[in-house]
């Protein structure tokens, strides 16, 4: 038997210091959902806030919502940070929103190539599947993978202002964070939100 | 028959009509026959934003974002495609958000594709089972209050709501081999 070596970046980035990153310095113009299970931790360990959006259930919605809500608020930037487990349920919706081109529209996956929740099975991006891949061949241009922090400090500015969709996988370590439940009653965050941004519930 | 302020007869148009009236303005659909014209009509409105999905369940988490937002959206969707949408719809109920569904009907009025008969004869209770409220209409004279009045629950008590259009009004699909 012969032994391949593995020509792919190693991946030294945790999850918690990677979201905390991406909402960094944030007004009320940045909007964020978080898809099911660990990024809704990390986007509560951030600090919760009106503009947050914690999706708990239904899981492969994440950018779908993300989509609504950046058409809806034009001029609000719109991030989507959700795992690669939640986005490889539905990746159909790159192709939604690679035609309907939000420019306000940013999606990240925080890929840990596991689905971590439920013990850490693999998932098919540590298997051959390349995300940001699907998502250029998906007619989003601005597509990229990120492994190291001065890639990640690189490609920020282009999460949080470039012109979208941007679709951005940044590889982390599978370790699990502190649990940090953020609100988890959706009447509660959607009103919140939606009276944030209209000044009615 | 009830006529909307732009006077049109066409059910189609009346949908329309609705929409403008009641301010849906984020239309999202997985094109049907059934739905062909107003689909048309909406694209054809700069005021509206018309989203062509690949699955239906997409359109279920964008209008959720859309109310998120502010705006009001309505789904368009053939019966096969609520099939689509379940476990999506579970965060309408718990969170207590507003969509107008309206669904094109198969598989019920002398549908002729076998494969479409058992979703089509389950749209109306996988709908209840996620605690979507249902219409359905079918005679054309009713399209209009039937719309209206989803439309008036659906945004003004924050539930879901699906009209369903019955095959006896769009007209059941014949296939004839050549």
């Amino acid at each position: 038997m012969t032994t391949t070596t593995s020509a792919k970046p190693r991946i030294a980035l945790e999850r918690r210091n990677v979201v905390n990153a991406l909402v960094a310095n944030r007004g009320n113009d940045l909007l964020a959902i978080a898809g099911i299970g660990s990024p809704c931790w990390d986007l509560a360990a951030s600090g919760d806030h009106p503009m947050n959006f914690y999706l708990n259930g239904a899981m492969g919605s994440a950018a779908a919502i993300g989509l609504g809500l950046a058409l809806a608020q034009p001029k609000k930037r719109m991030l989507v940070i959700t795992g690669d487990g939640e986005l490889l349920m539905s990746l159909g919706i790159l192709a939604t929103i690679g035609v309907a081109a939000p420019k306000n529209l940013s999606v990240v996956v925080l890929d840990n190539e596991v689905y971590l929740e439920t013990g850490a099975q693999p998932t098919h991006t540590g298997r051959g599947v390349d995300l940001a891949a699907v998502a250029r061949a998906c007619a989003i241009r601005n597509a990229e993978t990120v492994y190291s922090q001065a890639e990640l400090d690189a490609a920020l500015p282009k999460i949080r202002e470039a012109d979208g969709p941007v679709f951005t996988v940044v590889k982390i370590l599978p370790n699990k964070a502190k649990l940090v439940i953020p609100p988890l009653e959706a009447t509660y965050t959607k009103h919140r939100m939606r009276e944030a941004l209209t000044g009615k519930p | 028959m009830t006529t909307t302020t732009n006077g049109a007869t066409d059910w189609r148009d009346q949908i329309y009509d609705i929409f403008r009236e009641n301010g849906v303005r984020h239309v999202a659909h997985v094109p049907d026959g059934g739905h062909a014209k107003l689909i048309k009509r909406c694209e054809a409105d700069p005021e509206m934003t018309t989203v062509t999905l690949t699955t239906e369940e997409e359109g279920v988490g964008m209008l959720i974002g859309s109310w998120l937002g502010g705006t009001r959206g309505a789904l368009l969707i053939q019966s096969s495609g609520v099939g689509n949408c379940m476990n999506a719809l579970s965060v309408l109920k718990h969170g207590k958000f507003p969509i107008l569904m309206i669904v094109s009907m198969r598989g019920e009025w002398g549908e002729g594709m076998p494969w479409q008969v058992p979703m089509g004869q389950a749209t109306r209770e996988v709908l209840e089972a996620m605690g979507v409220i249902v219409y359905e209409v079918e005679r054309d004279s009713d399209v209009h209050a039937t719309i209206e009045a989803a439309t008036w629950l659906s945004f003004d008590s924050s539930v879901p709501v699906a009209v369903l259009l019955a095959q006896r009004l769009i007209g059941t699909k014949k296939f004839v081999a050549a």
